[in-house]
């Protein structure tokens, strides 16, 4: 079995929780005897290459690409015309030299060559990327809103910048190409009465310079590496690479798994861009699978992407475990008790239900510190709220914190809480179990769903979460099961477990 | 002649409430009385009721040769008492029939055995009195909470005036030695004891509906057959049980409630069986040894021992909460202040340590059958609420002072 698989990062060079879990499950599939190509947007050349082959579209040669004619399309399906291209660019390929990091495109293009080409030759850099941080993603966001616009107003002056553009243009009127035909009909078979299918052909045309034209290069390269390679599924992570995979899986012919960590609605509420949305509901109308991360994401894909039962094959994550992190144990210089919260400070992860529980504690035990770490939209409205209830003074506020700095807040913690509102799956709290902190966790979470040493409450019941806290502080015996069992119950999480699962989800499709 | 003692355990817990934090010193209600009264009223009507009925039928119509023992714990009583008396009046119309023997227990299916004697003395006495008084005849024979017998145990028992004492037939308590015997426990000089066939007895409470098995489905002449394959020399067979597995735990539709009604008649076919209650036994055999019994062993969970209840952290810490109370509890008992003591009371009933185990595995799926709790974090946590309301309680109505002894 081996599975082209496409992903947006991979360790080392990660962003997010995206990258680990895209490896931790080439661990666990190589366990399986699961072979693994894995294609991201740039190769640095120094990803960890043990449990699958890594491989950047940054170091894949692209034919010319020709629109195939309207009379190859109307009698030829789509792959053989493809592979005509194929068979026609290789050989202008092979001379192409592999182009040196950091170099201008345009300074390494082989004389032979036509420019638009090498697709390889645009600067391919990521974005956006699952599990970022919501000021980082606003801003992205807000950016990519920009220069779309600005792209428009400049595209009648011909400079540098249009002439890339154009060739992106060339690129996604390709990638429509691909699909149109396709996808008209996949959308109407998988769900007629839904117009998200046509909501994306609507704004395909709006690609920016930067993700959404990127999403689209990589989706063409992806279809390149297609032709070549022989593999018996692929699986897409994240909307991102939800074009590549059905081009790919158009050009192959092989089933196409869409693995969901997030949607669009964990990210941003009810604000969505409804271009990332559409995309996703092109993956989950198109894939003969759709692997989300948790039973919750699952319940929101069913309600808000009409994604059907019996395509919905549920597989948890793990937790990729590091021995030097399980050591570290930092000396707590207060003597209170801390309450941790750390995360993004937005509406998705519940600060809010967090200050008040801290509220009603803080009024039996005034003995109690609590943390919150991270930042967001929220934090402000947070602060004032915590100055309100007068108890500022028995909770601080650390900002983001980075690298070794979150494992010593979460090792100085007595308690970790994730109250979140709405949370696909959530390694957070299996971090601090790995440093024997108990937990508490909201039900709305992915990760309650396999945890059982966390106590577990609803992220609205305030009373009840000030209860736990109360319960676990004033009760060691509680402290000191949690932490126990929690330890050897994140130990047990593992990656093979995802790996087996998935390796079913495979078998289901390969015959 | 080889005896058939069936013996029934009837019991249901005062379940909590959702009680908080911020409830402690504020809310005086412990117990969770709308669902207590639903659950026994529910198990009444699938589990008391029938399963009278149709042992009155059996015993009437073999005309007293099927018989068969019972122990109702006080809190049992107590809800049919107030929720459902008709099925009260059902067992006492079976004790009118001669062929049914109540069992003596603790009044709150504790486990002072181990951790307060005098607590323990008390909770029988009483549960005996009451016993008594309501079917008619003093128990001789005990059986401990989940069935708990330990050397110790039964020496106390021994002394309380009971003839024989229910004991489970652990593997790692006989060895190569056979269940189907009497034994005299050490350092006891007359008490003997009566084990469970665990293997027999869980074939019908924990096999009898599950479809995986390999004697599915079992009928009454397939599990007579396997008592008839027990050789002369082998007198005892000891079938313990919840009395819930007829009705609650095996619905009707799984034929239970019929292998039962045919079963009497597949037995007594081999002239060598007869049924027979505990204390009829040990009128009729004599002890063939003596039996080791240095820790406690019990009918629960895979292990038998006390790891159902005190298995973890939280366990232990619970119970220790609740028997620290003791000296309080005696002298808000003396003082006049019963009600307190009797809500102590039904704290030391042993599901609430059960509902905090943590044991996942095979037992963990029973575990969680019958807890009302979501996890048994939440069980610890309200346990804890209620048992330092209940200290401050205590505190205030009978502070402690220096009693000046005239």
């Amino acid at each position: 079995m081996r599975v082209l698989m496409l992903g947006w990062e991979f360790p080392p060079h990660i962003s997010g929780g995206l990258g680990t879990a895209c490896q931790g499950m080439t661990q666990g599939l190589a366990h399986q005897g699961v072979e693994v190509l894995f294609v991201i947007p740039r190769a640095m050349g120094d990803e960890d290459k043990r449990s699958a082959q890594v491989l950047g579209c940054n170091e894949v040669p692209i034919a010319r690409f020709r629109r195939p004619s309207k009379a190859a399309r109307g009698a030829v399906d789509g792959r053989r015309t493809s592979q005509g291209v194929h068979a026609d660019g290789t050989t202008v390929v092979e001379k192409v030299v592999t182009r040196k990091a950091g170099a201008k495109g345009s300074k390494t293009i082989a004389p032979d060559v036509p420019v638009e080409t090498l697709l390889e030759l645009l600067e391919i850099d990521s974005p956006l990327r699952p599990y970022l941080d919501a000021e980082i993603y606003e801003k992205v966001v807000t950016e990519l809103k920009s220069t779309s616009k600005t792209q428009e107003a400049a595209s009648e002056q011909p400079s540098e910048e249009t002439r890339i553009s154009s060739e992106t243009m060339e690129a996604v009127r390709e990638l429509r190409a691909l699909l149109q035909p396709d996808l008209a009909s996949s959308v109407d078979a998988a769900s007629p009465s839904t117009p998200q299918g046509a909501q994306y052909l609507s704004f395909s045309g709006q690609y920016g310079p930067d993700l959404f034209a990127e999403v689209a290069r990589y989706a063409i390269v992806v279809g390149e590496i297609a032709r070549r390679e022989k593999f018996d599924v692929i699986h897409a992570h994240d909307w991102m690479t939800f074009p590549a995979g059905i081009v790919a899986s158009r050009i192959s012919k092989k089933p196409l798994v869409c693995h969901v960590h997030a949607c669009e609605y964990d990210r941003s509420g009810e604000n969505i861009d409804t271009r990332i949305r559409g995309l996703e509901q092109l993956g989950v109308d198109y894939a003969d699978r759709i692997v989300p991360v948790s039973h919750y994401t699952a319940s929101v894909l069913r309600r808000r992407y009409g994604a059907p039962s019996d395509k919905l094959r549920v597989v948890h994550n793990a937790v990729t475990h590091n021995e030097q992190i399980e050591e570290i144990r930092w000396q707590k210089n207060i003597e209170e008790p801390i309450v941790l919260f750390l995360g993004r400070v937005t509406f998705q992860k519940g600060p809010d239900y967090f200050i008040e529980a801290a509220a009603r504690v803080l009024k039996v035990e005034p003995n109690v510190k609590f943390v919150m770490s991270g930042s967001g939209d929220m934090l402000p409205r947070m602060i004032e709220r915590a100055a309100r209830l007068g108890i500022a003074r028995s909770i601080h506020f650390t900002g983001f914190l980075r690298g070794p700095d979150v494992e010593r807040m979460y090792a100085m913690a007595d308690l970790y809480v994730m109250p979140s509102v709405s949370e696909p799956f959530g390694i957070s709290p299996l971090e601090a179990m790995a440093l024997d902190v108990p937990v508490i966790v909201s039900r709305q979470s992915g990760v309650s769903e396999i945890l059982k040493s966390a106590l577990k409450v609803d992220f609205w019941d305030v009373d009840d979460l000030a209860n736990k806290i109360l319960g676990l502080l004033r009760y060691p015996a509680l402290s000191e099961q949690l932490s126990e069992e929690g330890r050897d119950e994140v130990r047990r999480i593992r990656w093979e477990a995802s790996g087996q699962a998935l390796k079913q989800v495979y078998a289901e499709l390969v015959p | 002649m080889n005896f058939v003692v069936f013996y029934f355990e009837v019991h249901q817990p005062s379940r909590l409430r959702r009680y908080t934090f911020f409830d402690i010193g504020v809310r005086d209600q412990y117990f969770d009385d709308t669902e207590n009264a639903r659950i026994v009223r529910r198990v009444a009507e699938k589990c008391y009721l029938p399963m009278n009925d149709l042992l009155l039928e059996v015993i009437a119509r073999y005309k007293g040769r099927f018989r068969c023992a019972f122990s109702i714990s006080g809190i049992a009583l107590d809800q049919m008492q107030q929720w459902c008396p008709e099925a009260l009046e059902s067992f006492v119309r079976l004790s009118k029939t001669g062929c049914v023997e109540f069992l003596a227990e603790t009044t709150h299916h504790s486990l002072a055995s181990l951790f307060d004697g005098e607590e323990f003395d008390l909770q029988v006495k009483r549960h005996s009195q009451r016993i008594e008084k309501l079917f008619g005849r003093r128990p001789t024979v005990f059986r401990n909470t989940e069935l708990l017998l330990s050397n110790e145990i039964a020496r106390r028992v021994e002394e309380l005036g009971f003839e024989g004492i229910l004991g489970e037939g652990a593997d790692h308590l006989l060895g190569w030695r056979s269940p189907h015997l009497l034994y005299r426990p050490e350092h006891c000089e007359s008490i003997r004891v009566l084990l469970r066939s665990y293997r027999l007895s869980d074939d019908l409470s924990f096999r009898f509906g599950d479809q995986g098995w390999s004697e599915w489905p079992l009928t009454a002449e397939k599990f007579a057959s396997w008592l008839h394959a027990l050789r002369a020399s082998d007198p005892l067979i000891g079938l313990f049980m919840d009395y819930e597995t007829f009705g609650e735990h095996h619905a009707r539709d799984t034929g239970i409630f019929e292998f039962m009604r045919h079963l009497p008649a597949a037995v007594l076919k081999n002239r060598r069986f007869r049924f027979a209650t505990p204390s009829e036994v040990l009128s009729e055999l004599d002890p063939i040894a003596r039996l080791d019994i240095p820790h406690p062993v019990s009918w629960a969970d895979h292990e038998r021992d006390l790891s159902a209840w005190l298995g973890n952290h939280m366990q232990r810490s619970a119970n220790e909460a609740l028997y620290s109370l003791v000296p309080f509890v005696r002298k808000a008992e003396s003082e006049g202040h019963s009600e307190l003591a009797s809500r102590w009371r039904k704290l030391t009933t042993s599901d609430h340590l059960y509902y905090m185990s943590t044991k996942w595995l095979s037992d963990g799926a029973v575990h969680k059958y019958f807890s009302p709790y979501a996890s048994p974090h939440d069980a610890f946590i309200a346990f804890m609420n209620v048992v330092d309301d209940l200290h401050r309680r205590l505190k205030r109505a009978a502070p402690s002072r220096p009693v000046l002894v005239s």
